[in-house]
């Protein structure tokens, strides 16, 4: 069975095609998802791709958590399925408080679009259940708000639920404890500033992503 | 002030009278506005299009020429490119954010106009020398507005260049390129037919936003800065989130085979977008300003048709299809509004239904104007464009030319230390296209800082991945040109092609951007004059088509006219995209060779003018037959990943290509054979640094032979020191530290 893969377009949205590319190199099947659709149909996971939904107007992914097929999404997600947010789409699923703390704007006030190299934290998560903690992996990076700021107290906790999945080796942004991604305590919800599906293919530079998008179709 | 109102508006006397006799009477304030955009410089070329007819722009590949919004040619595989480049210059010098970024979202519609969709941006940027605080607001202001529209608005900048230089303080040059792709079978031209059509307007309201633009700021030179500031409202606010939208939903349209026409808005805003398609199209247009959809209350007729408020665009319908563009428009949240319909006879006119009864809204519809309201303006729409005045301006060589001719570089001091006028001319352009999302859509196998960028060529439909790949590069030098704009020019296009070599690619079509300074001065139409004949005489040569082009006149600030700067873009096609190009990084133990060879003439060289100033001289020459086999045996060297690195030289000499190879790859060079400061800094045309495996050496040695091209072998890549034996020696840190120190002293800035 190949695993659908629903990827949500917002207006302002502008990853989706990539991500849907990418998720086909890995075997995988991508299916666009419209914003005021109100269900997923009968996707296996879900991806919140990278953009600016809704113009990040307000505040990036604050209109987006209203759009209507965002109810769907936090009923999968409440259900286990799994949900990757992906740069803006991690935005959108702190302000959906799918996941915790909030990104901030980058330190150097910014705008980034370059290189960065990860290293794997957690394999509790639906992207790197078949890596090894340690693991680098060579990803960009593309946000002016990737820069992770969240209480002490949550902080604790993402470091005792093993939540933090992935940091960055060089700090780019000023993010908290180096964080670029985080899980939530089921490992089911995933968020990350870097783009995988901008390292799926050789003549990109890195393949790496595709790691974590195989980890994302083949299931369990 | 007593000014004519002609005046005010930008017309000479003559013109108005011209359009007097058009009309066979006085024209009104309205009919006088919209001639007024429609004949200015921008949107009428009338300097200009006299000289831009001797450019060869024919070639078996080309689908459409220059004329239309963008040139579009057949890259195969049922695959057709669009590309355009324009200038955004003076809204850019007056409010630098919004300048830029509209700028960007200008050229935008003009790709997605022809049905294609914008794949690439690049951009060409010039500035006064970043010492200047206002040069270094203007540039910060010019990234930051790329950076923040382009981003938003889904469209990656994937390369361009940056200068700083005193020839532009007071002046920037914003120049951006847009590359867009589309089925081959889905061209749409911007025309109107079919009486009875209607013409939908759809995007953002109008408001009072870059009125007169076209006229006010892009015709004429800047005085001081409190002129400057009255022009600011002239200069348009952009919103990358509505353009996102505007680009899915006319795409949408055009799949869905809905639209008979398509015009974006842009300078002189609905006056050109309706004249332009009636007039293509051999029809006329009657137009309702009450049905135009307003931002502010009381907007005079006459500033509801020439407004510049950006994202919008003015789509041609089959009355039947009007319920489904409507439902296409709604579900990207995009206004759509019918202002116009196509009428038979040839006349634009201007009617104003706010008193009329029109047909009411059925379910959320809006209304369809009866289009019986007053007249309020009315003239040939043909006329706006083809009737518009054609000047052929004076001319006039520098009266110090055959001195200047002899005064060359050569008679310069020579540096006190090599060294430290190689660093001067060092620094690293990253702090600028690390802002700009230089990957999106995963094509961009080579981008920012290189030669030229490079882009996998996907089906624009199907997203199949063809094996090809495309490759671009956009090139200006106003030193060169400064010299000698013929001879400059010609260099320019020369070292385009040398660039696309570099990635493997083979040259496919130009576009250029012609920035000179007042047309009224003789000197400068000569120059202009000359630079067309050189682009021509090189494209010729080259077998390039010039697909389209955009001239900018009136650089100039405080009596003081730019250097000549026109900058082309090159676009080329690389016939198997299997691997990544070399690119410019070495690697330790590889042999460094130069492929061509040219003279050590310094004249029109970065080091004779940025460390003395000097502009005059004869350019080394330029042999067409020698470049185009060093272009073809590089390009082939590559495509056969023969080279480790690969690196043209151009601006600042074989010393910049060699600090910039050895600075990027982190690896030092120790070399020879370069015996002066005039063999480092020479600018001749025709040469290109090539690391090689010493394995590899003999072969590609045996395959220059073939080529009947010069090699030289300089050096060797090693180390943590740059050493030129009896010339220069620097630790390589010291060049990384002065490379990578940002907006440096240095002024060109390859992305």
């Amino acid at each position: 069975m190949t695993t659908k893969v629903g990827v949500v377009v917002f207006p302002g949205s502008n990853c989706e095609q990539d991500v849907v590319e990418a998720v086909g190199t890995v075997g995988g099947s991508g299916e666009l998802l419209w914003h005021k659709d109100t269900c997923l149909g009968d996707v296996d996971a879900v991806v919140l791709p990278g953009g600016f939904a809704h113009g990040d107007y307000l505040r990036t992914g604050a209109m987006a958590r209203f759009s209507p097929i965002m109810g769907a999404v936090e009923r999968f997600a409440r259900d286990g399925g799994p949900v990757v947010g992906i740069c803006n789409g991690f935005q959108i699923l702190t302000e959906a408080q799918l996941l915790p703390g909030a990104l901030y704007k980058n330190r150097g006030l910014k705008f980034l679009c370059q290189p960065a190299v990860l290293r794997v934290e957690s394999m509790d998560s639906v992207l790197t259940r078949g890596l090894t903690v340690g693991d680098e992996l060579n990803i960009p990076i593309n946000h002016f708000e990737g820069n992770f700021i969240c209480s002490e107290r949550v902080l604790d906790q993402l470091r005792e639920k093993n939540q933090i999945v992935f940091t960055y080796r060089d700090n780019p942004n000023g993010t908290t404890a180096d964080i670029a991604g985080i899980c939530n305590e089921n490992g089911n919800v995933v968020g990350m500033m870097p783009h995988p599906e901008r390292a799926a293919h050789p003549l990109l530079g890195s393949t790496d992503g595709a790691l974590l998008l195989k980890g994302l179709v083949s299931g369990d | 002030m007593n000014e004519p109102l002609h005046r005010s508006l930008g017309l000479t006397d003559e013109e108005a009278e011209a359009i007097e006799k058009l009309l066979n009477r006085p024209p009104n304030h309205l009919e006088l506005a919209m001639y007024a955009v429609m004949w200015s410089e921008h949107c009428s070329y009338k300097s200009s299009r006299l000289h831009l007819r001797r450019l060869p722009t024919e070639a078996p590949w080309v689908l459409v020429g220059p004329g239309e919004n963008a040139g579009v040619v057949d890259v195969g595989d049922g695959i057709a490119a669009a590309i355009r480049i324009e200038s955004h210059n003076h809204p850019s010098a007056i409010e630098p954010y919004q300048g830029a970024a509209t700028g960007v979202g200008g050229i935008l519609r003009d790709i997605f106009t022809m049905g294609a969709r914008p794949i690439a941006v690049m951009d060409s940027l010039r500035f006064g020398r970043p010492e200047d605080p206002r040069s270094r607001w203007i540039a910060e202001g010019v990234v930051s507005g790329i950076s923040g529209y382009g981003n938003a608005v889904g469209v990656p900048t994937v390369g361009g260049e940056t200068v700083f230089d005193e020839t532009y303080s007071g002046n920037p040059l914003v120049n951006v390129l847009c590359l867009g792709l589309m089925p081959a079978d889905r061209l749409v031209l911007g025309q109107a037919s079919g009486e009875g059509n209607l013409a939908v307007l759809l995007g953002a309201s109008t408001g009072r936003d870059g009125i007169g633009g076209v006229s006010v700021l892009a015709s004429a030179s800047f005085g001081d800065e409190e002129e400057e500031a009255e022009k600011r409202p002239s200069v348009q606010v952009g919103d990358p989130f509505e353009e996102k939208r505007l680009i899915e939903a006319c795409l949408a349209l055009l799949d869905a085979g809905l639209v008979v026409g398509i015009q974006d808005l842009g300078g002189a805003g609905l006056t050109c977008a309706t004249s332009e398609t009636a007039s293509r199209g051999g029809v006329g247009m009657d137009v309702d300003v009450a049905a135009v959809p307003r931002r502010e209350p009381g907007m005079a007729p006459f500033e509801v048709l020439t407004s510049e408020s950006q994202e919008r665009m003015l789509a041609i319908v089959a009355p039947d299809g009007l319920d489904d563009v409507l439902a296409i428009c709604d579900r990207w949240d995009v206004q759509a509004s019918v202002v116009g319909r196509v009428t038979g006879g040839g006349q634009l006119r201007v009617r104003d239904g706010s008193s009329g009864p029109s047909i009411p809204a059925s379910a959320g519809r809006s209304p369809v104007p009866a289009f019986d309201g007053p007249v309020l303006g009315e003239l040939p729409a043909a006329s706006l464009h083809e009737e518009a005045p054609l000047y052929d301006r004076p001319r006039r060589r520098p009266s110090d030319w055959e001195a200047a001719r002899a005064d060359t570089a050569g008679n310069l001091p020579p540096p006190a230390d090599v060294g430290t006028d190689l660093l001067s001319l060092l620094s690293d352009p990253s702090w600028i296209y690390r802002q700009y999302d230089h990957m999106l859509f995963c094509n961009t196998v080579f981008g920012p800082g290189g030669d030229a960028t490079v882009l996998r060529l996907k089906h624009p439909a199907s997203g199949a991945d063809t094996g090809r790949g495309l490759a671009l590069t956009t090139d200006g030098n106003h030193h060169w040109c400064a010299v000698d704009p013929r001879t400059g020019t010609a260099m320019t296009v020369a070292e385009a092609v040398l660039n696309l070599a570099c990635v493997g690619a083979r040259p496919l079509a130009l576009v250029n951007c012609l920035n000179f300074g007042n047309p009224e001065h003789p000197e400068v139409m000569w120059q202009f004059s000359e630079a067309v004949d050189g682009m021509a005489e090189a494209c010729e040569a080259f077998g390039i088509p010039v697909v389209g082009g955009n001239v900018s006149l009136y650089n100039e600030s405080n009596g003081h006219n730019i250097d000549p700067t026109p900058v082309i873009g090159l676009l080329g096609v690389i016939d198997s995209l299997t691997r990544v190009p070399p690119g410019l990084a070495w690697s330790d133990g590889d042999r460094v060779i130069v492929l061509g060879e040219g003279a050590p003439e310094l004249s029109g060289s970065r080091w004779a003018a940025s460390t003395a100033g000097h502009k005059r001289g004869r350019l080394p020459e330029l042999d067409y037959e020698k470049h185009r086999r060093v272009a073809g045996l590089v390009a082939g060297l590559v495509a056969d990943d023969r080279l480790s690195a690969v690196h043209d030289v151009s601006s600042g000499g074989l010393g910049v290509a060699l600090a910039e190879m050895a600075v990027v790859s982190d690896v030092g060079f120790r070399g020879a054979r370069i015996h002066d400061h005039a063999e480092l800094f020479s600018e001749a045309p025709s040469r290109v640094v090539a690391a090689v495996d010493p394995e590899l050496l003999p072969e590609v040695e045996e395959a220059a032979a073939a080529s009947g091209v010069a090699v030289t072998r300089i050096g060797l890549a090693t180390g943590g020191r740059f050493a030129i034996k009896g010339l220069l020696d620097l630790e390589l840190a010291a060049i990384a530290d002065r490379w990578r120190s940002p907006m440096s002293g240095s002024e060109d800035q390859a992305q």
